[in-house]
């Protein structure tokens, strides 16, 4: 473990932003969130396959992760994508990459002593 | 954004030797500071605590998947489950894999942790192509675009 151990505590695996991002239907929405900005439900169902309710079932599963959140706009709610969770993802695929270098380190230290 | 670790070190020292260092519960303490209550067995639960100072109340624990004599250890966890009050169990756990490979100089040990996430590789590449460098401006973009307009 590393000077970051510190840290250690307040971090695990953020499970339900990679289980909400483990679905291609949810990695489209999330794309298209990407690329275009606040979409409606209208919108988002335009020109796609998926229903409105089935797009509406997908938001909430990215909605109760974090990834998106809705926003009130006159009388529709769009949904805005919001980037935190995925970098907190990444930042800690990062510390876990960080931790496995430094062990590996000591793994050589020991055998080729 | 890349879900599996991979890391590649040359070690001078034999094939034999590293799957010692893996695969003794004692020798694979040492060095990746954890005290195990016993041997690796495969299909098993792994138990221990992490030796690193400060933090000897923090648990180990693993399932032994594969042990391929000098070719592959592997092992199931949940990383950096350190907080003794969350209940991790609904987490996915990762996939931990050893391969050892002889070099001329020594062996070639090839570490994988995979399944961050439960997206089929394909998949993930595609949906996340733009991530090779992009992402993360990308991720600015849209996070003062929020801001803008909260």
């Amino acid at each position: 473990m590393s000077h970051r151990s510190r840290s250690l505590a307040a971090r695990h695996a953020p499970a339900p932003v990679f289980a909400a991002l483990g679905d291609e239907t949810r990695l489209l929405l999330v794309a298209r969130l990407c690329d275009e900005g606040p979409r409606s439900i209208s919108q988002l169902a335009a020109g796609s396959r998926l229903t409105r309710q089935a797009i509406t079932k997908h938001l909430r599963v990215l909605e109760r992760a974090r990834i998106v959140h809705s926003v009130r706009a006159g009388r529709e709610s769009r949904f805005a994508l919001d980037p935190a969770p995925i970098e907190k993802a990444k930042s800690y695929l990062d510390l876990v990459s960080e931790q496995w270098d430094e062990a590996l380190s000591r793994l050589k230290a020991f055998v080729e002593e | 954004m890349n879900d599996r670790i991979e890391k590649r070190i040359e070690l001078k020292a034999p094939v034999s030797r590293v799957w010692r260092a893996l695969t003794d519960y004692r020798e694979f303490g040492e060095w990746f500071r954890v005290k195990l209550d016993g041997p690796f067995v495969p299909g098993q639960v792994s138990r221990g605590h992490i030796t690193y100072p400060g933090y000897e109340h923090l648990k180990w624990e693993a399932v032994v998947q594969k042990m391929e004599p000098e070719q592959l250890f592997s092992f199931t966890w949940h990383p950096y489950a350190v907080d003794p009050n969350a209940d991790y169990s609904q987490e996915p756990p990762t996939l931990v894999e050893f391969r050892l490979e002889q070099t001329t100089t020594g062996t070639l040990l090839l570490l994988t942790e995979s399944g961050f996430d439960k997206i089929p590789e394909a998949r993930r590449a595609e949906a996340f192509r733009r991530n090779d460098g992009g992402w993360t401006e990308q991720m600015k973009n849209i996070e003062s675009h929020v801001a803008q307009k909260p």
